[in-house]
C-alpha cells in the first residue's frame, strides 16, 4: 500500500527586541548566567508584568508578512506547568485570542537543479502567538543548573495546518520562514543559538484517505537538518509499524541526531493539564485598523516578489537571483548601483561572485557585515561603466575589485595609479601578437589545420605578456590577420 | 498626654513635629516603647527595627529643622503588613515557605512611603498569603484583639489593623482582597480603606488575587487615612492595572465637601446572617446622616447572595496560579526529603504551606482544571460582572452605600477555625466591593455591650476616593471613636 | 440542576497542584472542598446568557512600555535567598528533559 504523510509544524522564533517581553530587562546571547534578571524574571513575590510594545508592532509585522488576519483584541493567558526553568511555574501565552490568525507561508520546493528555480506552493498557518521564553537548564552530573538569563524573553510561536507532506517541503517551510524573518529584521533565526525551534506533528494515512492517521508529537529538532532528518525517519518508522500491522500511538518522541532515531518520551494519557486562564496583571491588547494599516504600509517588499521583479526588470538569471532577493540589504544595495549605472548583470555578477565572496573570508568571526564593506554601491556603478566602456578589461576589474574592497578607493583612481587601462595602441599588441606567434608554433600550426580554439592559448600568451592590459578584441582582430 | 504619643494622629504629631515640641525620635521611641510593653499580649508584629527607624527619625528631624519637610508623613511612623516587598527585609506572607526569605527589591508602596519621609516601622502579622479573616492562618503567631486579647483582630491584615489599634504604630499598611483592610479595621475599631482597583499600585505587593487585591491604609482618623493614600495612590508604571490619573487632593477635599449626600442602603445587607447588636450601630450611623440632611435610599443588588461562590471560585483560582512559584527551586523552602525535581515541588510545598493555603490552591486548581474552567471560573468571571452592574445601578440613584462592615464582631480566637465555609462568610458585606473592583472604608461607629468596637462601611464610586473619605469624616467629626483606645 | 454533593479528585488535584497529601489530608480536605464546590453550585442557577465574563476590574488597553533596556539584578540578588546554587546558578536535582 503507499502511505503519505502529514505534517504540521510549530515554530518558535525569538524576536529581536532589546528587552524581555514583560519587563524592560535587556537580552543578549552569551552573557554571564543569570546577569539579565530583575524581580520579574524571576518571578519574585509582587513582581508584576509590563508588555514591550515592540514586540507587538513585531508580531504583527510577522502577521502581515504571512497575510495573516490580525483580530482587533488579543489578549494574555498563564499557561500552567511546574518546570524549574520556568520562574513562575505559568507561562504568560496566548491561547484563545491570539495576536495572529490563520495565513500562510510561500514556500519553494527544491528544482530540478541548482540553477533551476523550483516549484511555489502556499503552506497554510493556523495561528501565530506571542509567549515568553523559559531559563536554560544544564545538566551535569546528577545535577542540574539553571539560568534565567532566557527566561521572559519574547517568542512568536508560529502554528502551521497539517499541510506538509514531507522532509523537503519541512525544509523549504523552515528556510522560507527564516528568509522571511531575516528579511524583515525580525529574528537572525539562528537554529543554534536557540531563535529558532521547531517541533513536528506527524501522522501517515493511506495514500487517497482523507481521515488523518494518529498524530505523533516530534521534539528536539535542533537544526534544519535536524528536522529533516527527523521527519524523514518518524515517517519511515510510522510507515513501517503500519506495515508490520501494529497501530501508531499517539505520543510525544524525541529526535536522537546521535542515534538517528526517534525515542519515546511521554504518551497521551500522560498530557498536560494546562489550566489555560487569562492573566489578570495584562491588559488586552487593540489593534485599530489604522494602526494595522500604517504598519503595512511600510513593510518592505517581501523576497519571492522582489525576486518575480528582478526577472523582469533586471533579466537577471534565478542562479543571482536567489542569492541577492532573499537579502534585503544585498537587494537594496543591488539597486542603489544599478541606479547609478545601468548594467545589471555586470553589477550583480560582481556582488555574487566577488563581493559575497570576499565578506565571507574577510570576517573575523563569520562573514563581514555588508554595512562594513568598504566596497559602496556607487563603486561597484564605475566598476561597471569601465568594462562597459571598455577601459579595463574584466580581468583588470576582478583586480580593480581586490583594491576598492580592500581600500575603498574610488575605481578612476585605482586604474590611474596603477596604470591598468586596456590597452589599445594597435602598433604595440601588433608586436606582441607576433612574438606569441613566433614562440608557439605548436598552437599555430594547429590553427591553421584548422582548429579554431588553438587561437586561444596564443591569445592567453599576448595577454599575459600586455599584463592584462591589452584589449581582448583587439588581440583577437590581429592575431586572426597576422595568421591568415 | 505627651507621653501617649502613640495615640495621636499623625496630623496631630505632624503640629507638633512641626512646632518641636517633639521630635521624630522621640515619636518613635515612644511607638517603640509601647510595642515593647504590649506586644507579647497583642503580637501584632512579626518583625521590628530599631536601630534603622531610629537613624531614619534622626534624618527626619534633620530636614524639618533644614525646612526640608518632604510630607504631613516626614517622621510619622508606618507599619506594613508582612507581604510588601522591601528591599533587604524578610518578606514571609507570614508562610514557612517563605520564612527566611529576603526581599531584593521594594514596593511601590513602601517607596512612596519612604521618600515622603516615613519612618518605616515593622512588619505585621496577617493571614498566610493573606487567606483568612482572622490571622490564625499565620504560620508563625496568633495575633490578639487589642480589645479583648481572647479575640481575633480580624484578617488578613489583622497585624496591621491591632497594631493602629494598640498604639504599636501610627499608620499601617494592608491589603485587601475581600475584605482584608475593612474587616480586620471595623474588628479593632480603627480606619481601613480599600481604595479602588488600581489606584495603588500593587507592584511588590505579593499576589493572592491579582485582579482583587489592593493595597491600602489603616489609621486612627479618616485624615489620616487620606494622606497617606495621598502618598502611595497614583499611576505606577510598574503595573499595567495601574490607573492613569490625576490624584485629587483628599485632604483638602475631606476639608471642603460637607455633603449633604445622597446615601443608599442595600437591602439584602441586613438580612439575617447579620448580628442584632451590630445592626442596631449601622442603623444609627444610618439615621445620623439622616438627621444631618442626607437623603437615605434603599437600593438593591439583587445579586449579591452569589458574591461568596464567585469570589471564592475566581480568588482561588488566581492564588492557584500565583502561589506555584513557591517552589523550593529558587528562593523558597526547599524540602530536604526531596530526591529528584517533582519531589522538590510537592514536599517543599506541602511542608511549606499551612492548611489554609493547601485548601484554597486545591481548590483554585481543580476550578482551572479541564472540565471545569467554563462552569465554575467563567461562570464567575460573568457573575462578576452581574455584580458590577448590581452596583452601577446603585450609584445611578446615590452617591455612595452605607452597610456593615463585618456581620459580627470580633469573634473567639479558635471559634470558626474547623469550619472554613463559615469563615469565608463572614465577608459576606466585604467581598462584592472587591469583585466590582470599587472603594470601600470601614469607621468605627460605636461599641458593642461586650466593648467591642463594630465598623460602617461606606461603598463609593470608583476612584471617588475624595468623595468617600469626606463622607467618613463627616461621620468621625460628630463620632469620635478615635479617642477611645483599649486598656491594655 | 444537581443538587447532590459534589465530588472531587483530590489526587489528581493535588498532582497538579504539585501539594503532596497524607492520606488524612486528603479525607480532611476533599471533605471541605466538596462542601464549599457545592455551595458555589449557587452561580450556575443564573442566567448569564450574553453576559460577558469580567477578567479586569476597568477595561483598559494597551498598557505597555518602549523597548528601552534598564538596570538588572546582580547576580547576588538572584542566589540571595536559594536553597542552593554553584556557579552563579541555581541547582537542582538533575531534570530529565520533558
Amino acid at each position: 500500500m503507499e502511505y503519505e504523510a502529514v505534517i504540521g509544524l510549530e515554530v518558535h522564533v525569538q524576536l529581536g527586541t532589546k528587552t524581555k517581553l514583560f519587563t524592560r530587562v535587556p537580552y543578549a546571547y552569551g552573557a554571564e548566567p543569570n546577569t539579565l534578571t530583575n524581580s520579574v524574571v524571576l518571578g519574585l513575590p509582587g513582581a508584576l508584568p509590563v508588555m514591550n510594545l515592540q514586540a507587538i508592532r513585531d508580531s504583527i509585522r510577522v502577521g502581515l508578512i504571512f497575510n495573516c488576519q490580525i483580530p482587533e483584541i488579543c489578549k494574555w493567558d498563564r499557561k500552567h506547568y511546574f518546570y524549574p526553568d520556568m520562574p513562575k511555574n505559568y507561562q504568560i501565552s496566548q491561547y484563545d485570542k491570539p495576536i495572529c490568525q490563520g495565513g500562510e507561508v510561500e514556500i519553494e520546493l527544491p528544482g530540478s537543479a541548482r540553477n533551476i528555480m523550483g516549484k511555489h506552493r502556499m503552506v497554510k498557518l493556523t495561528r501565530i502567538h506571542l509567549e515568553e521564553d523559559v531559563g536554560k537548564l544544564t545538566h551535569i552530573g546528577n545535577e542540574s543548573l539553571v539560568d534565567y538569563n532566557r527566561a521572559g524573553t519574547p517568542l512568536i510561536e508560529i502554528v502551521t495546518e497539517p499541510d506538509m507532506h514531507n522532509a523537503d517541503e519541512v525544509f523549504a517551510f523552515l528556510k522560507s520562514l527564516r528568509m522571511h524573518l531575516l528579511y524583515a529584521g525580525i529574528s537572525d533565526c539562528d537554529m543554534e543559538k536557540g531563535q529558532m525551534r521547531c517541533d513536528a506533528n506527524i501522522s501517515v494515512r493511506p495514500k487517497g484517505e482523507r481521515k488523518l492517521g494518529t498524530k505523533v508529537e516530534l521534539k528536539n529538532l535542533n537544526s534544519i537538518s535536524g528536522v529533516c532528518n527527523g521527519v524523514s525517519f518518524e515517517i519511515k518508522r510510522q510507515i513501517e509499524s503500519l506495515e508490520s500491522g501494529q497501530r501508531i500511538l499517539q505520543e510525544t518522541r524525541r529526535w536522537d541526531a546521535e542515534g538517528g532515531i526517534t525515542i519515546s518520551m511521554r504518551s497521551k494519557e500522560m498530557a498536560h493539564d494546562y489550566r489555560y486562564f487569562p492573566d489578570p496583571d495584562l491588559m488586552p491588547v487593540k489593534i485599530s485598523k489604522e494602526w494595522r494599516e500604517s504598519i503595512r504600509a511600510e513593510q518592505p517588499e517581501l523576497p519571492f516578489i522582489k525576486q518575480e521583479r528582478f526577472f523582469q526588470q533586471y533579466d537577471l538569471p534565478y542562479s543571482v537571483t536567489s542569492v541577492i532577493c532573499p537579502d534585503k540589504e544585498l537587494s537594496d544595495y543591488f539597486e542603489e548601483a544599478v541606479s547609478l549605472y545601468n548594467q545589471p548583470k555586470m553589477i550583480a555578477n560582481f556582488i555574487v561572485n566577488e563581493l559575497l565572496r570576499e565578506l565571507s573570508v574577510a570576517g573575523t568571526n563569520g562573514s563581514l557585515p555588508l554595512a562594513e564593506s568598504k566596497v559602496k554601491p556607487h563603486h561597484l556603478a564605475s566598476l561597471a561603466k569601465l568594462v562597459d566602456q571598455s577601459v579595463i578589461s574584466s580581468q583588470i576589474a576582478k583586480e580593480v575589485f581586490n583594491e576598492i574592497f580592500k581600500t575603498g578607493q574610488n575605481p578612476e583612481k585605482i586604474v590611474e595609479d596603477k596604470d591598468l587601462k586596456q590597452n589599445t595602441d594597435t602598433s604595440a599588441i601588433e608586436k606582441l601578437c607576433a612574438d606569441a606567434i613566433n614562440n608557439n608554433p605548436k598552437a599555430v600550426a594547429e590553427f591553421k589545420s584548422g582548429k579554431d580554439n588553438a587561437i586561444n592559448a596564443i591569445k592567453g600568451q599576448v595577454m599575459k605578456a600586455s599584463q592584462g592590459k591589452a584589449n581582448p578584441k583587439i588581440i583577437d582582430e590581429i592575431l586572426r590577420k597576422l595568421l591568415a | 498626654m505627651s507621653n501617649e504619643l502613640f495615640f495621636k494622629s499623625a496630623a496631630e504629631l505632624g503640629e507638633l513635629l512641626d512646632k518641636k515640641e517633639i521630635s521624630a525620635v522621640e515619636l518613635i521611641q515612644s511607638v517603640i516603647d509601647r510595642t515593647k510593653k504590649i506586644e507579647p499580649r497583642v503580637q501584632a508584629f512579626l518583625a521590628t527595627n530599631e536601630e534603622k527607624v531610629i537613624a531614619e527619625a534622626k534624618a527626619s528631624d534633620e530636614r524639618r529643622a533644614a525646612g526640608k519637610k518632604l510630607s504631613p508623613l516626614d517622621g510619622i511612623p508606618v507599619a506594613t503588613k508582612d507581604i510588601l516587598a522591601d528591599k533587604g527585609v524578610q518578606l514571609t506572607c507570614a508562610s514557612k515557605i517563605l520564612k527566611n526569605y529576603i526581599s531584593p527589591y521594594t514596593s511601590t508602596a513602601i517607596e512612596r512611603l519612604r521618600d515622603a519621609g516615613a519612618i518605616m516601622w515593622g512588619r505585621t502579622n496577617l493571614d498566610e498569603f493573606a487567606m483568612g479573616s482572622s490571622v490564625e492562618n499565620s504560620a508563625f503567631q496568633a495575633t490578639h484583639n487589642p480589645w479583648d486579647l481572647e479575640r481575633i483582630p480580624g484578617g488578613s491584615s489583622g497585624g496591621s489593623s491591632a497594631a493602629v489599634a494598640a498604639g504599636e504604630t501610627i499608620i499601617a499598611l494592608g491589603s485587601d482582597t475581600g475584605g482584608s483592610i475593612r474587616q480586620p479595621a471595623a474588628l479593632c475599631g480603627v480606619v481601613g480603606l480599600k481604595p479602588t482597583y488600581g489606584l495603588v499600585s500593587r507592584y511588590g505587593l505579593a499576589a493572592f488575587a491579582s485582579s482583587l487585591d489592593q493595597i491600602g491604609p489603616f489609621a486612627r482618623t479618616v485624615k489620616d487615612v487620606a494622606s497617606t493614600l495621598q502618598i502611595i495612590a497614583g499611576h505606577d508604571r510598574y503595573d499595567s492595572t495601574s490607573f492613569k490619573a490625576n490624584i485629587p487632593n483628599y485632604t483638602e477635599s475631606i476639608e471642603k465637601n460637607k455633603g449633604p449626600w445622597k446615601l443608599g442602603v442595600p437591602k439584602e445587607y441586613f438580612g439575617e446572617g447579620l448580628n442584632p447588636e451590630v445592626r442596631v450601630f449601622i442603623e444609627k450611623a444610618i439615621d445620623f446622616y439622616k438627621q444631618q440632611g442626607c437623603e437615605i435610599v434603599e437600593v438593591s443588588l439583587p445579586n449579591a447572595d452569589l458574591a461568596i461562590p464567585a469570589y471564592y471560585l475566581t480568588a482561588t483560582a488566581e492564588a492557584s496560579s500565583n502561589l506555584a512559584r513557591y517552589d523550593g527551586i529558587r528562593y523558597t523552602h526547599r524540602s530536604s526529603d526531596a530526591t529528584d525535581a517533582i519531589d522538590i515541588y510537592s514536599k517543599s510545598r506541602a511542608e511549606g504551606f499551612g492548611d489554609e493555603v493547601k485548601r484554597r490552591i486545591i481548590l483554585g486548581t481543580y476550578v482551572l482544571s479541564s472540565g471545569y474552567y467554563d462552569a465554575y471560573y467563567v461562570r464567575a468571571q460573568k457573575v462578576r460582572t452581574l455584580i458590577r452592574r448590581d452596583f452601577e445601578q446603585a450609584f445611578q440613584r446615590v452617591d455612595a452605600l452605607l452597610t456593615p462592615t463585618s456581620p459580627t464582631a470580633a469573634f473567639k480566637i479558635g471559634e470558626k477555625a474547623t469550619d472554613p465555609l463559615s469563615m469565608y462568610l463572614s465577608d459576606i458585606y466585604t467581598i462584592s466591593i472587591n469583585l466590582a473592583g470599587l472603594p470601600g472604608i470601614s469607621i468605627p461607629c460605636g461599641f458593642t455591650n461586650n466593648n467591642l468596637p463594630v465598623g460602617l462601611q461606606i461603598i463609593g464610586k470608583p476612584y471617588a476616593e475624595a468623595q468617600l473619605l469626606a463622607i467618613a469624616d463627616f461621620f468621625e467629626k460628630a463620632h469620635p471613636h478615635y479617642t477611645k483606645n483599649p486598656s491594655l | 440542576m444537581d443538587t447532590s454533593k459534589h465530588k472531587i479528585d483530590i489526587d489528581y488535584v493535588a498532582q497538579l497542584a504539585r501539594i503532596e497529601l497524607s492520606d488524612a489530608e486528603k479525607v480532611k480536605f476533599s471533605g471541605q472542598l466538596e462542601n464549599i464546590i457545592t455551595y458555589c453550585e449557587k452561580i450556575s442557577q443564573v442566567n448569564v446568557d450574553g453576559i460577558e465574563p469580567m477578567s479586569h476590574s476597568f477595561p483598559f488597553y494597551n498598557v505597555w512600555e518602549e523597548d528601552t533596556p534598564e538596570s538588572t539584578f546582580a547576580v547576588e540578588d538572584v542566589l540571595l535567598n536559594a536553597p542552593k546554587a554553584d556557579e552563579d546558578q541555581i541547582v537542582v536535582p538533575r531534570v530529565v528533559e520533558e
